[in-house]
């Protein structure tokens, strides 16, 4: 690992001010140290937010949950008020990596880095979340533009993430058995007036499926898109996975995951 | 005394590996030491223009830098392969040079190219990547079934062929098919498969520049080999200037028999730069480096009779050695792979042919069960391929070519002493209640699931012995066992033995075998092992022979002992020899009732005077202390052997498939800690699901390994099994004075084909190969709904 400054912000406006091209923000750690021990990533500034108080804790209202940047997966997955307001993420939460990860894993970092086989993502989009940084609020549809890119700028941080609770919700995946990271996963949402497919690990950035969330928003039940054949051409094709075996992944589980709504 | 033989008694090594206490290679410090770090090639094959290395010496904190230049004007040897195999032409196998860093050409991706040591970790990384090599890269060969068509990769070995070696008689089974009434035939891969031993492999090198001694830490399944390996080939130092020690080592299969590059440059390096060498590989170089298992393309025939008797069998191999050939590497797709391919049954007339070559990609060698699980899975996929197309059950096409006499002369090579298969098959129906099956398959089925089962039954040769007969084979070594039993003056006992634990429990079960020999309690000994400065030569432990082989050694080199107590005994309490027995511990004279412990005899036996009296305990002819030893050779191989039944559920629209039972019955003759060998059986059967099911180790076309972590390569867990349910048949072994055979390996032997008869018995014959993942499974099912619309 090449040397770097390491810096503890007591605020975001601190660690925002210290950020530049050659630095990163760090939560838990889980995709950046192992970036870092690899070689695969170097950082002349490493900027721990860790410590910022604020950034940490799940608050609940009526129509939204929001959840502060670097709650890690394991507080989600374990929160009352989540499992009530919306048991999907709360179980999305508890099926991410391992208890390792999941006891040091923050959502800001999952969203940030906005792996293409992330859990967190599909639930942003499928409840229509608002990502809240601390210069502005992105919907989440703007906010991952990318294989592992986001709309964030430069020394922009995310702070909570705030999603809309649905009427109903699930999220089903197919995990990679080597690493469990979806090789695909589907979070279906049904909010009163429309129902949101959301797919991530199928393609290189977390998308709508417009066709399944279509049909779901005029019948919302698993027959109305049983046996629906999911266009593969966009679909990633690698040793884990063919893009036709993900196609068929990604109906079969948009169709599990209404069943379990 | 009850016998401790037999007996579930706890391990004597959890109290400290479960606290976090054991002390392997990597937690050994030097005071002074220096931190290696390898330069290894990127590129599968290249030529090696020129290394620079001024640089990297110039860079901070950096000690040396070695290459293949330096290594080679020291004339130091490489690494070896340690069976020599002729080919059916009578021509010698032909074997490249192994340099331990490579100076003219890479031929795998990771192979070391320099090395750097430096006063940090960090400083000789930083200078590891300031060496810099110019490349010429050149195609490579990956694929084992097109070697024999791709360029030569090493000079002088044509066709990338290593031989092409054939065991049976081809005219013989010419004949059988011709009477045949139909040929079974299956074309088979045997996947390749990364060891992942859970301890990296690593070294620690302290040169002591007064005595000009060596001494090497390492990760080491077999120190006094990697000693005399080191010293007779690789010329790094006399074998009394070089002591090797393996403290704790975290696990082996196989991947840790071999001297590696790393130990033999470390060790020639810290004498010649004066200071001690530290070197852990990182995960991403055992991937790379370690020796591989498997990796074999097969077609087998079996000629069969309509009525299910099997006439006749023939192998045709290609087994993949990777890029040089290592020290089990030529024997393992051989002697250890050909007889076995007839597995349990009396097969008239057979034959193997196994071509052997190389490619660009890390080497192959033995890999827990070695050859013997790529023999079973050929056999156990025709036999149950024959039960399907001939309409027989599974088991009973297997009970009617099962030998019902011991010894049974196997068709190529072995002479079985014991066994009884008829019933480890009969106890494993009944614990799988296979006549349950049909309604547990319809439910299933009224699931919406696809529910196979699968049999395998398995026989496996260990302790490969005796050592004329492997030396004649073509073995480097002779193949047998030593102990040294030591009693200390106050009567604690260290037991030395040349195998070598890594997750064994020799510690434990070595323990209450002696205990019983000498009657004493077990905490009073301590199993000493792993140390070429401590105790005799030994030759390691691989193949399931630490018992069968090791094991005898200790028990004979304690009946020394109690012999010499006797004659002591005899004296001391004056009556003859005979009249004394020994028991529970204590030399008891019969008529008079007088007795010794064997404590006090082995007191006596370290003073043996007293004061005011001129009289010696010891018998004339015999020298005081009471230190024996043992080199034991077995007559024969070892066969375990045994049926498991496997059942899975596939769930036809993702292709996941669920292990739901497993139940293994298994012959290892006699017992010596059930829970340890159920630990053992337990390990080797996830291994082999985990082969069957999970592991994929992938190259690309241009040898880059794409499997490289646990991001990529899926290891099996715990969740990926149901409780597994075993049996024991036991026959007594008759090649040993225990009645012991080997248990490490049939987990992993038997496994494979019993999951992957299953999966194909839910896929309705349809072959898929190893490793059913589940995408494959998919296909599968969705070819099996086509076939079945089109019935309908």
């Amino acid at each position: 690992m090449k040397t770097f400054n390491y810096h503890t912000p007591k605020d975001v406006k601190e660690a925002s001010n210290l950020a530049s091209t050659s630095s990163a923000f760090l939560a838990g750690g889980m995709t950046t140290i192992p970036s870092l021990k690899l070689g695969l990533a170097t950082y002349k500034d490493i900027i721990d937010i860790k410590s910022i108080k604020k950034l940490s804790g799940i608050k609940v209202s009526g129509k939204s949950v929001t959840i502060g940047a670097t709650t890690k997966h394991a507080e989600v997955a374990a929160s009352k008020e989540v499992q009530k307001a919306i048991p999907a993420l709360a179980k999305l939460a508890g099926n991410i990596g391992d208890a390792q990860v999941r006891n040091r894993g923050t959502i800001g970092g999952s969203i940030s880095n906005n792996d293409p086989s992330a859990c967190y993502p599909s639930a942003c989009m499928a409840l229509n979340a608002v990502i809240h940084t601390n210069s502005r609020k992105i919907p989440a549809e703007k906010f991952f533009t990318g294989m592992f890119e986001t709309a964030l700028k430069k020394g922009e941080l995310v702070e909570a993430v705030e999603f809309q609770v649905p009427e109903k919700a699930d999220y089903q995946k197919h995990p990679n058995p080597a690493s469990r990271y979806a090789i695909i996963g589907v979070f279906v949402a049904k909010h009163k007036k429309e129902v949101n497919v959301a797919v991530t690990g199928a393609k290189s950035c977390v998308y709508i499926d417009k066709d399944l969330s279509k049909k779901l928003s005029s019948s919302f039940s698993s027959s109305a898109i049983e046996g629906m054949k999911v266009d593969d051409s966009e679909m990633n094709s690698d040793m884990h996975a063919s893009s036709e075996y993900r196609a068929n992944l990604v109906s079969l589980y948009a169709k599990k995951a209404v069943e379990a709504c | 005394m009850a016998s401790l033989v037999g007996s579930r008694v706890e391990r004597k090594e959890d109290g400290r590996f479960l606290q976090g206490k054991g002390r392997y290679t990597a937690d050994i410090n030097i005071a002074n030491q220096t931190y290696a770090i390898f330069v290894r090639s990127p590129h599968a094959r290249a030529k090696i223009k020129s290394v620079d290395t001024s640089k990297a010496l110039k860079s901070s904190g950096v000690v040396g830098v070695l290459t293949g230049k330096e290594i080679a004007e020291d004339k130091i040897g490489g690494l070896i392969a340690g069976w020599a195999i002729r080919s059916e032409d009578g021509s010698e196998m032909k074997v490249p040079a192994n340099p331990p860093l490579a100076k003219d050409v890479a031929n795998f991706v990771g192979e070391p190219i320099a090395v750097v040591f430096a006063e940090t970790l960090d400083e000789a990384k930083e200078g590891a990547e300031k060496v810099k090599v110019d490349y010429k890269v050149l195609k490579a060969v990956v694929d084992p079934a097109d070697a024999m068509k791709s360029e030569a990769i090493h000079d002088g070995v044509d066709k990338n062929l290593c031989y092409d070696w054939l065991l049976g008689d081809r005219k013989a089974v010419d004949e059988a098919f011709a009477k045949a009434d139909k040929i079974i035939k299956v074309d088979l891969i045997n996947n390749r498969l990364v060891p992942n031993a859970m301890e990296p492999r690593a070294c620690v090198v302290d040169y002591n520049t007064a005595s000009e001694e060596i001494t090497l830490y390492t990760t080491s399944q077999n120190p006094h080999l990697s000693r005399l390996v080191m010293s007779a080939f690789g010329g790094v130092a006399p074998e009394n200037k070089l002591r090797v020690v393996a403290p704790d080592v975290g696990g082996g299969f196989g991947s840790k028999i071999n001297v590696y590059n790393e130990e033999i440059v470390c060790s020639w390096a810290s004498k010649k730069i004066e200071r001690p060498i530290k070197w852990v590989a990182e995960r991403t170089e055992s991937f790379l480096t370690d020796t591989h298992g498997r990796d074999h393309v097969t077609h087998a025939e079996l000629a069969v009779t309509k009525e299910g008797k099997f006439l006749g069998f023939k192998n045709e191999t290609i087994a993949n050695l990777g890029a040089y050939a290592r020290v089990f590497g030529t024997v393992t797709p051989t002697y250890l792979f050909g007889p076995c391919a007839t597995g349990v049954y009396v097969i008239p007339a057979a034959y193997s042919n196994v071509k052997a070559v190389y490619t660009n990609t890390a080497p192959v060698d033995a890999y827990r069960g070695a050859g013997r699980p790529e023999a079973t899975y050929t056999i156990e996929r025709l036999v149950e391929k024959a039960a399907m197309e001939l309409g027989i059950d599974k088991t009973e096409i297997r009970m009617k070519n099962f030998p019902t006499e011991f010894p049974f002369k196997q068709t190529l090579v072995h002479t079985v002493d014991s066994g009884d298969y008829v019933a480890g098959l009969e106890k494993a129906k009944q614990m799988a209640d296979y006549a349950g099956f049909e309604a547990r398959r319809k439910k299933s089925e009224v699931n919406g699931k696809l529910r196979g089962i699968g049999v395998s039954s398995y026989f496996e040769a260990c302790g490969i012995a005796p050592s004329a007969a492997v030396m004649s084979l073509g073995c480097g070594v002779g193949l047998w066992e030593s102990a040294e039993v030591r009693f200390n003056p106050t009567g604690q006992i260290s037991v030395f033995t040349g195998a070598h634990s890594h997750g064994q429990s020799h510690q434990t079960t070595f323990a209450q075998i002696a205990a019983d020999e000498l009657g004493v309690p077990m905490e009073n000994i301590d199993v000493v092992h792993g140390d070429t400065d401590k105790g005799t030569f030994g030759m390691g432990t691989y193949g399931s022979r630490s018992l069968t082989v090791g094991g005898i050694a200790i028990v004979n080199a304690c009946k020394k002992i109690v012999a010499k107590g006797k004659r002591v005994a005899a004296k001391m309490l004056e009556v003859n020899e005979d009249e004394i027995e020994f028991k529970d511990g204590e030399f008891v004279a019969l008529k008079s009732n007088k007795k010794k412990t064997i404590g006090e005899i082995a007191f006596a036996c370290y003073l043996p005077g007293q004061r005011d009296e001129m009289k010696s305990p010891i018998p004339e002819g015999d020298e005081p202390g009471l230190i024996e030893s043992s080199f034991f050779d077995p007559a024969n191989f070892s066969f375990p052997a045994g049926s498991h039944i496997c059942e899975v559920e596939i769930d036809p629209d993702t292709g996941n498939v669920k292990v739901e039972k497993y139940t293994a019955v298994d012959d290892f003759g006699r017992i010596v800690n059930p829970m340890i060998v159920e630990g053992q059986v337990h390990g080797g059967i996830a291994q082999g699901i985990g082969q069957a099911l999970h592991e994929n180790t992938q190259y690309d076309e241009t040898g880059q390994l794409m499997t490289a972590s646990y991001m990529d390569y899926t290891m099996p867990r715990a969740d990926n099994f149901p409780e597994f349910n075993l049996g024991f048949t036991c026959t007594h072994a008759t090649s040993n004075p225990l009645g012991v055979k080997g248990c490490g390996e049939a987990g992993a032997i038997a496994s494979p084909p019993t999951v992957m008869n299953a999966v194909i018995d839910a896929l309705g014959g349809q072959e898929i190969s190893m490793p059913a993942t589940a995408e494959k499974v998919w296909k599968a099912c969705k070819t099996l709904k086509k076939s079945n619309a089109k019935a309908a």
